[in-house]
């Protein structure tokens, strides 16, 4: 049998404590056992991006984590960013340039994309291409993810220049 | 003079060309939706990770497989003991190609119309001979999936290795042949030539000649193959949730070789996460799932890891071709000769088989230009590598790539700039209907409008300007242009016509809902380019609603009208078409309602923004919803004999061509280091002829990610194998695929050239950018070496290649 340890983390501000097989990551964990789907699997080997997710306030490989790792952790997944609205501008930015096709990559797309306008608020084109190279899109050319991004830091920009 | 050629098989007589416009004469232009850059509807779940991939549905009772395979290129299995993985914890079952063959009768990859293929056949699990490192072996079920993984590690298998055919040019020698029973290792054979050529090459002025190679790919969907499969003893009934691009033909395929009638069959694609082709072949790890579940009595799923996606989704390509080109000192290309070789791996793939990439080559090189002969061969061989079959623009990279290599080959030696070379060459845009040398028939395409546009918008004399400033500093940059042909919309030409169960028409559903909103169901499938989204457009277009009025259903054999599904850019041209003349009928049956509701003549009725209106006055008479209400609730109130219809379904198919050929062109502009050997694409122009384009900002993406694929091809992705035929770089981190960083900004714009075979005007738009983009960026960086006589030839296009080309190394 799976060796398992009481694990207790704040799940999109919810704490949730699980007995979680100390072999499993955190999507996997997220996905069978908190029915949260909205984080991907496209690798599980820490290249694609598409289970990038925020522990502790930062972005990582969830494919990379270990579930029993994140004890005492603070975990925020699409799901979580979506329902507190605190994606609500980027995924706008994306409907509106079609900045997504199969929609695989986008949970992660998202998240980093978020991460990118706390950590680089400045970021010109070519800036943003290498924030989220660490994120493999297949269906777009990147072009309209890198203008949706590109539009909501003008945004923010603007209205930080007005206050 | 061979002339089996695919698509020259429609003998019966057809209805001449007419043109049909969009409205009925006379009537007030209404194009509402069409052209319109609306977002997608159906993309804002998506954004908020609440879509329905496969892999997230939940099932009671529901057990997974893993597979053991082969960790052998070509191999006996002398034995293969699975005891111990039988008694593993949660194992349900483990079960050998013995056990799975009595479920599932085997297949074999060959169509009539491809005169000669072979193949052997082929079982869910390898039967006494593995034939590829990755061929499943040994399949094991357990409660979990980790389980599963577990005990399949617990599979013993004894071998004995046998000798390898890796390489194509082995293959084709035949030294060591893969299946004895076929003599040779040749699946494919073909041969075309128009007569003449050897004359032409003899009068020519200029003669140039290249040899080209193209590396392995595979398509790395970033959602891998899955399948859940439901067998319901109780009803023979079969439910299997596939993300495939085709639900209709894996439903034939299923009732086929499982023997259960069709109409049990019911196939399901929710949210699918890419496809690019490679969610549209029959896969032995997905058949036996299918067969578990069966001798299980229980759903039974398949997450394909990414490991074994590398090794077992198809590849694709791995060309060597020869190419000549002859043309006179004025500058008229007056020949192509051709000679292509391609291996796909040890068998051909059911039912498209593999022999389809191939024969693309010699169907569409030389494709935009106007010279008459033309000759080409072509060799599909077997290897032992994984299997080979069709992958977002079949053919057409390669097709492209040698055809602008070599014609750019030509300018340079005739002193002519490419440009304006092809200006002289490229079938003029007066000249349609044209019937090409391989046979193809084209019905109208736009390569010199292509060509201006681009120029314009590459502001090609800047360029040019600013590439001779920079060289003088020591800055290499390099432009290239590919002129490129896409096949898209086939008639049953393609397939139907060889025996493979794949539906060339479709159909649409569009009914009118109590609260006058529209729900369209189509045939045509979803991954993500926007099929739904554009048949919302079209059927709130067509019945005159607004665009929050409709819903769309794709992807569910039970509900959908008949069709084909989605591949070969067919979604819009022929699925598009389906919904349009669906949802024309739909209005006219909304119309007779509303005129028996207000006593009045049908023609005096219109429907605008979802009112019926008076035509002559405007007026609004009724809400939609109304004739919703009383059609449905209150038909008492409507005149004896009358029975409203507000459900209709209309069909489609091309007729008149084979294909829909659509054309575009791609500019590329790149430097390149000649100390290193590295390449910076600095940017890329595209301009497509898509016809009537639905909306301009999917078609644009589209475009654009198929250029990046195009690109990855081109610079970075290669499936490598050893001499023993292990797949070396089976993971993400080695199979390099194309990141945002490395990628240049893309500028699209369009031509449009709506095809007349159908009221809506659209051609495909999904393998344009593919197609083209090794052509371009190959072009691109032999303009930057032209100064060091340097030339890259061998896709994909490394720094070491560079190097090596430019004697450094
Ligand atoms: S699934 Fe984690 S990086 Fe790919
Ligand atoms: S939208 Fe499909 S992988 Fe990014």
């Amino acid at each position: 049998m799976d060796y398992e340890i009481e694990t207790t983390m704040t799940l999109n501000g919810t704490q949730v404590t699980r007995r979680i097989a100390a072999r499993t990551h955190l999507v996997d964990f997220l996905r069978e056992e908190m029915g949260l789907t909205g984080s991907h699997a496209g690798c599980e080997h820490g290249v694609c991006g598409a289970c990038t997710l925020r522990v502790n306030g930062d972005i990582v490989r969830g494919c990379l984590t270990l579930a029993v790792a994140c004890n005492g952790k603070t975990i925020d997944t699409i799901e979580g960013v979506s329902d507190s609205g605190e994606a609500a501008e980027m995924q706008h930015a994306f409907h509106e340039r079609n900045a997504l096709q199969c929609g695989f990559c986008t949970p992660g797309m998202i998240m980093c994309a978020i991460d990118l306008v706390k950590n680089k608020p400045a970021a010109k084109r070519e800036e943003i291409r290498e924030y989220i190279s660490g994120n493999y899109c297949r269906c777009t050319g990147y072009h309209a993810i890198v203008d949706a991004i590109e539009a909501v830091l003008i945004s923010k920009q603007r209205l930080g220049g007005k206050s | 003079m061979s002339q089996d050629i695919v698509n020259s098989t429609t003998t019966t007589p057809v209805a001449p060309v007419v043109d049909r416009p969009l409205q009925a004469p006379g009537t007030r232009p209404q194009t509402g939706y069409i052209g319109k850059s609306e977002p997608r509807a159906n993309a804002k779940r998506l954004l908020q990770g609440r879509g329905s991939y496969t892999d997230d549905l939940r099932f009671p009772r529901l057990a997974q497989v893993a597979y053991f395979r082969s960790p052998h290129a070509h191999a006996k299995i002398k034995k293969l003991d699975l005891s111990k993985a039988r008694v593993a914890p949660g194992v349900i079952a483990v079960v050998d190609g013995y056990a799975v063959r009595d479920i599932c009768s085997p297949w074999m990859g060959v169509l009539s119309h491809l005169k000669g293929i072979r193949s052997p056949l082929q079982f869910p699990l390898a039967i006494e001979r593995a034939r590829w490192q990755g061929e499943p072996v040994a399949a094991v079920v357990a409660e979990t999936r980790a389980q599963a993984e577990d005990a399949r590690d617990l599979v013993e298998a004894e071998w004995e290795e046998l000798p390898v055919v890796v390489d194509m040019r082995d293959a084709l020698a035949g030294q060591t042949v893969i299946h004895e029973e076929l003599g040779d290792n040749i699946c494919f054979h073909r041969e075309l030539d128009t007569g003449e050529v050897d004359a032409a090459f003899a009068k020519a002025d200029c003669v140039v000649e290249e040899s080209y190679s193209f590396g392995r790919h595979t398509g790395v969907c970033l959602e891998p193959r899955i399948i859940l499969a439901d067998y319901n003893a109780g009803e023979h009934s079969l439910t299997v949730h596939h993300n495939t691009q085709s639900p209709h033909m894996m439903q034939q395929l299923f009732a086929k070789h499982f023997d259960i009638p069709e109409a049990n069959i019911q196939v399901i694609a929710k949210d699918v996460g890419g496809g690019f082709g490679i969610k549209v072949h029959t896969y032995p790890d997905e058949m036996c799932t299918v067969a578990l579940s069966i001798m299980l009595r229980r759903p039974v799923k398949f997450v394909a890891d990414r490991m074994e996606s590398m090794v077992s989704d198809i590849h694709a390509r791995e060309h060597r071709v020869k190419i000549r080109l002859a043309a006179d000192k004025a500058g008229n290309i007056l020949a192509f000769d051709l000679d292509d070789l391609t291996a796909i791996g040890p068998y051909s793939v059911y039912p498209r088989t593999s022999g389809i990439e191939g024969n693309q080559v010699v169907n569409l090189t030389g494709g935009p230009y106007k010279h008459k002969q033309y000759r080409a061969k072509l060799d599909a061989v077997f290897t032992n590598k994984n299997v080979t079959c069709q992958y977002r623009a079949v053919g057409h990279p390669i097709a492209a790539a040698v055809t602008e290599g070599i014609v750019d080959a030509a300018a340079i030696k005739l002193g002519i700039d490419p440009a304006e070379f092809r200006r002289r060459n490229l079938i003029r845009d007066d000249a349609y209907p044209y019937t090409f040398p391989s046979g193809i028939r084209f019905e109208k395409l736009s390569h010199h409008k292509c060509l201006d546009k681009l120029l314009e918008i590459m502001d090609y004399p800047a360029l040019r300007a600013e590439q001779a400033a920079l060289r003088k500093k020591g800055i290499h940059r390099g432009i290239g242009l590919a002129s490129i042909i896409e096949v898209t919309s086939p008639s049953a030409a393609f397939y139907g016509v060889g025996g493979a169960p794949i539906s060339a028409q479709d159909g649409a559903t569009l009914r009118l809902d109590v609260s006058g909103m529209v729900t369209v169901l189509c045939g045509v499938t979803e991954q993500g380019q926007g099929t739904d989204a554009i048949f919302g457009q079209i059927a709130a277009t067509a019945v005159g609603v607004s665009l929050d009025k409709v819903r769309v259903l794709t992807g569910d054999t039970r509900v959908t009208p008949y069709g084909g599904g989605t591949w070969a850019s067919r979604g819009a041209g022929i699925g598009g078409e389906a919904v349009l003349q669906s949802g024309k009928a739909l209005k006219s049956n909304i119309l007779d309602v509303a005129a028996a509701m207000l006593n009045v003549k049908k023609v005096t009725l219109d429907i605008i923004d979802n009112t019926i209106i008076d035509t002559t006055t405007g007026e609004k008479k009724l809400p939609l919803a109304e004739v919703g209400r009383v059609a449905y609730f209150r038909p008492d109130t409507l005149p004896m004999n009358f029975q409203s219809e507000l459900t209709v379904t209309r069909h489609f198919v091309p007729r008149e061509y084979a294909f829909t050929f659509a054309n575009g062109v791609q500019g590329s502009l790149v430097e390149v280091d000649p100390d290193t050997g590295f390449i910076k694409m600095l940017k890329h122009w595209c301009v497509g002829d898509c016809g009537t384009v639905i909306n301009p900002l999917l078609v644009d993406e589209q475009t654009r990610g198929g250029i990046v694929q195009g690109i990855g091809g081109a610079m970075f992705e290669e499936c490598m194998y050893d001499e023993r035929g292990q797949m070396l770089n089976a993971n993400l981190a080695d199979y390099l695929v194309p990141m945002s960083f490395e990628m240049p900004d893309i500028v699209t714009a369009h031509i449009e050239t709506p095809t007349k075979t159908s009221e809506l005007g659209a051609k495909g738009a999904g393998e344009n950018g593919t197609a083209g983009a090794p052509a371009a960026i190959m072009n691109a960086i032999n303009d930057a070496l032209l100064p060091f006589n340097a030339k890259v030839r061998d896709m994909p296009f490394t720094p070491e290649r560079v190097l090596k080309a430019l004697g450094k190394v």
